[in-house]
């Protein structure tokens, strides 16, 4: 009974992690039609950028005042990942609108550039962000099931992530902009939407929300210049299996690839949980092409 | 209307003359390159043919396939299952021992005998490609969909392959390799065998793919490309005529592996991985999608750089490759040999500017 509640919170704790990269690649998709291999790097930098506030933290600020810097770093990798994001949307992405292949071959490009850069400056191996002291630990719900107060941190932080994400896309007028020029460019560009402003803001926003995971994942181990790797594929079936255009979409993928995995890779071995899950997805596609939710549309391609 | 057919004789001229220029050069390479640089080059041909059939599906027919790598991994392994069971005797594989194993598995059995493992390199990606194709194609998944289920599988193939150790070697792979139909693989005549036999397979891939894209074939190929259910309405089935190529594609890619296992002597998961199935897609994109020439020049133009610029710096050349598809992709999307007619417009433009200018600055000199 403890396993499978443990395993149970384990895959969420996968899935919310999964499901905040993954916001971010169905929204620049179902937008502009933009496939970014590179996302997987604004995890490394959201990453890095939580290690680079760590470093700062230790030489500067006392023993007590260090184990605050976790609420400094969560902005802070936002803000890092949306910055480079908005350059590389402006420098980039946007002559590559509308080529999804395209841009999946040139992003993938600015990803090894990325990854290398990380390299040069941090240096190959992997370096380890110590957590703070509050986050150690665990809350014994059940004798003998322990729930790692870091994941259940991991698991708020996504939470709270994905209500301010609700609020921006269906409540926000930035946010009515946003879905007006996913459904229907020319005729959004035609009432005074400025789809270039819309565009940029949404990809620097997407690359943010990465960053924060990036931050979210130093909670559960080391980082190195290739972590983003790690996830980006499984984001990428997250957005395959849930669809492109809305939120609720991505949230059902997320959690059904991640929980799915966890149990198997629990019940068989790590690798053969990884072939029964895309087998899986190979089987939902047989009877829903397009992914769990997609915009009604006339257009036939 | 005369002048642009002599135009295009005279072309055509010219390009049988460099083919057959190339392929006898490509010949003649082991009377001048060292071992070393044969070997070199060896790798590189078997490359080129897996650009080939990359170009087949990507560039014809509009289908970014990331999974070549598996395809040419599964290839590979056929391959190196024959020589290591040869290299043993038919006894039990040295990682089999270490990873307690006893007994050679069932499916290594029939690798024992050339007449099954070679057939079996072409046709087991080809199945698989078969299956994926199947299940996709027909519920009409295409686009970055089919790109990122590609993906998966060479995602799912190495975690597999590095997973079952005591099956595959994990991620040591297959090696030690000693010998092939009785004659030692590190002999430096068997190189230049094995070196004619990859030239042979390159040029039997080429001339097969050129006749199938100029055939009619090739252009239901390219209509399905261009418009997908256009060609369906017009009567075609694209889901066949994908499957068809896509299975080709798949085992063109296995027959470079098979090769190139003979020639590096080695097939590890980290060959057939991500990053080497989306440089295939780099060495076509340079080299020029949709020509199929081009496939050629990019996989051994861009593997010569590398290992050029690998040895000398090993950072540079991540950065170098990340570039290059940057700028291949914003800047010259056809490729060398698809931007080719513009660039020698350009230089006869620019030659001919620079010809104008010398008889102004003539004229004018005779003035003064």
């Amino acid at each position: 009974m403890s396993v499978i509640m443990l395993q149970l919170f384990n895959g969420v704790s996968v899935s919310s992690i999964l499901l905040l990269i993954a916001l971010g690649l169905a929204i620049t998709f179902g937008l502009m039609k933009v496939i970014n291999m590179a996302h997987g790097e604004f995890i490394m930098i959201g990453a890095y950028s939580t290690y680079v506030i760590q470093q700062a933290f230790t030489s500067n600020v006392s023993k007590a005042g260090f184990d605050y810097y976790f609420m400094f770093a969560i902005p802070f990798a936002f803000l890092v990942a949306f910055i480079i994001g908005l350059i590389l949307e402006v420098s980039l992405i946007r002559f590559l609108y509308g080529r999804p292949l395209d841009s999946l071959l040139a992003t993938w490009g600015v990803g090894l550039i990325l990854q290398q850069l990380a390299r040069n400056i941090f240096g190959a191996p992997n370096v380890a962000v110590i957590s703070p002291e509050w986050l150690n630990g665990g809350w014994e719900i059940v004798a003998g099931t322990v729930l790692p107060y870091k994941r259940l941190f991991i698991i708020g932080l996504v939470a709270f992530c994905l209500i301010c994400m609700y609020f921006y896309i269906y409540r926000s007028d930035a946010g009515r902009r946003m879905r007006a020029v996913m459904q229907n460019r020319e005729m959004a560009s035609c009432l005074g939407i400025s789809t270039r402003r819309v565009d940029m803001m949404t990809f620097a926003i997407g690359s943010g929300i990465a960053g924060v995971a990036g931050c979210a994942l130093t909670l559960l181990g080391s980082i190195g210049p290739s972590i983003g790797t790690y996830y980006i594929v499984d984001a990428f079936m997250v957005v395959v299996l849930g669809g492109v255009g809305k939120l609720i979409g991505t949230v059902i993928g997320a959690f059904g690839i991640g929980l799915t995995g966890a149990y198997l890779e629990y019940w068989t071995t790590a690798s053969l949980g990884k072939v029964i899950v895309f087998a899986g997805i190979m089987a939902f596609l047989q009877w829903k092409p397009m992914g769990l939710v997609t915009m009604r549309s006339r257009s036939l391609d | 209307m005369l002048k642009s057919m002599t135009l295009s004789l005279q072309k055509k001229a010219w390009l049988s003359v460099g083919s057959s220029a190339a392929v006898i050069l490509l010949l003649s390479a082991p009377l001048f390159l060292s071992d070393f640089n044969l070997n070199l080059l060896a790798k590189f041909l078997a490359f080129a043919i897996v650009a080939i059939g990359l170009d087949l599906i990507w560039g014809y027919t509009g289908i970014l396939s990331l999974g070549h790598g598996v395809f040419f991994g599964l290839g590979a392994y056929c391959m190196a299952m024959y020589l290591k069971l040869e290299s043993t005797g038919g006894k039990l594989p040295d990682f089999m021992n270490w990873s307690g194993l006893s007994q050679l598995p069932a499916f290594w059995k029939p690798f024992q005998y050339a007449a099954f493992a070679i057939p079996a390199g072409i046709i087991v990606p080809m199945v698989v490609a078969l299956i994926l194709g199947y299940f996709t194609f027909r519920n009409r998944i295409r686009g970055v969909y089919f790109t990122i289920l590609t993906q998966a599988l060479v995602i799912i193939t190495t975690t597999l392959f590095i997973g079952q150790q005591k099956f595959t070697g994990g991620t040591n792979g297959v090696t030690g390799f000693k010998t092939l139909f009785g004659f030692a693989l590190k002999e430096p005549s068997t190189k230049v065998v094995l070196y004619l036999v990859t030239v042979a397979a390159l040029v039997g891939v080429y001339l097969v793919c050129r006749y199938l894209v100029r055939s009619r074939t090739g252009k239901v190929l390219a209509a399905v490309r261009d418009a997908e259910n256009r060609a369906r309405f017009i009567g075609y089935d694209p889901v066949k005529y994908q499957l068809f190529v896509f299975s080709l594609s798949a085992g063109i890619a296995g027959l470079a592996g098979m090769l190139f296992v003979l020639h590096v002597g080695i097939i590890s998961p980290t060959s057939m991985g991500i990053v080497p199935s989306i440089e295939i897609v780099l060495w076509v994109a340079l080299g020029g999608r949709g020509t199929l020439i081009g496939a050629i020049i990019g996989a051994i133009a861009v593997n010569a750089a590398k290992s050029g610029l690998s040895s000398a710096f090993p950072d540079m050349w991540l950065f170098f490759m990340g570039a290059l598809f940057v700028v291949v992709v914003v800047f010259m999307p056809k490729g060398i040999v698809g931007s080719l007619p513009q660039i020698i417009a350009w230089v006869r433009y620019k030659l001919r500017r620079t010809n104008v200018t010398t008889t102004q600055n003539l004229i004018e000199e005779a003035k003064s």
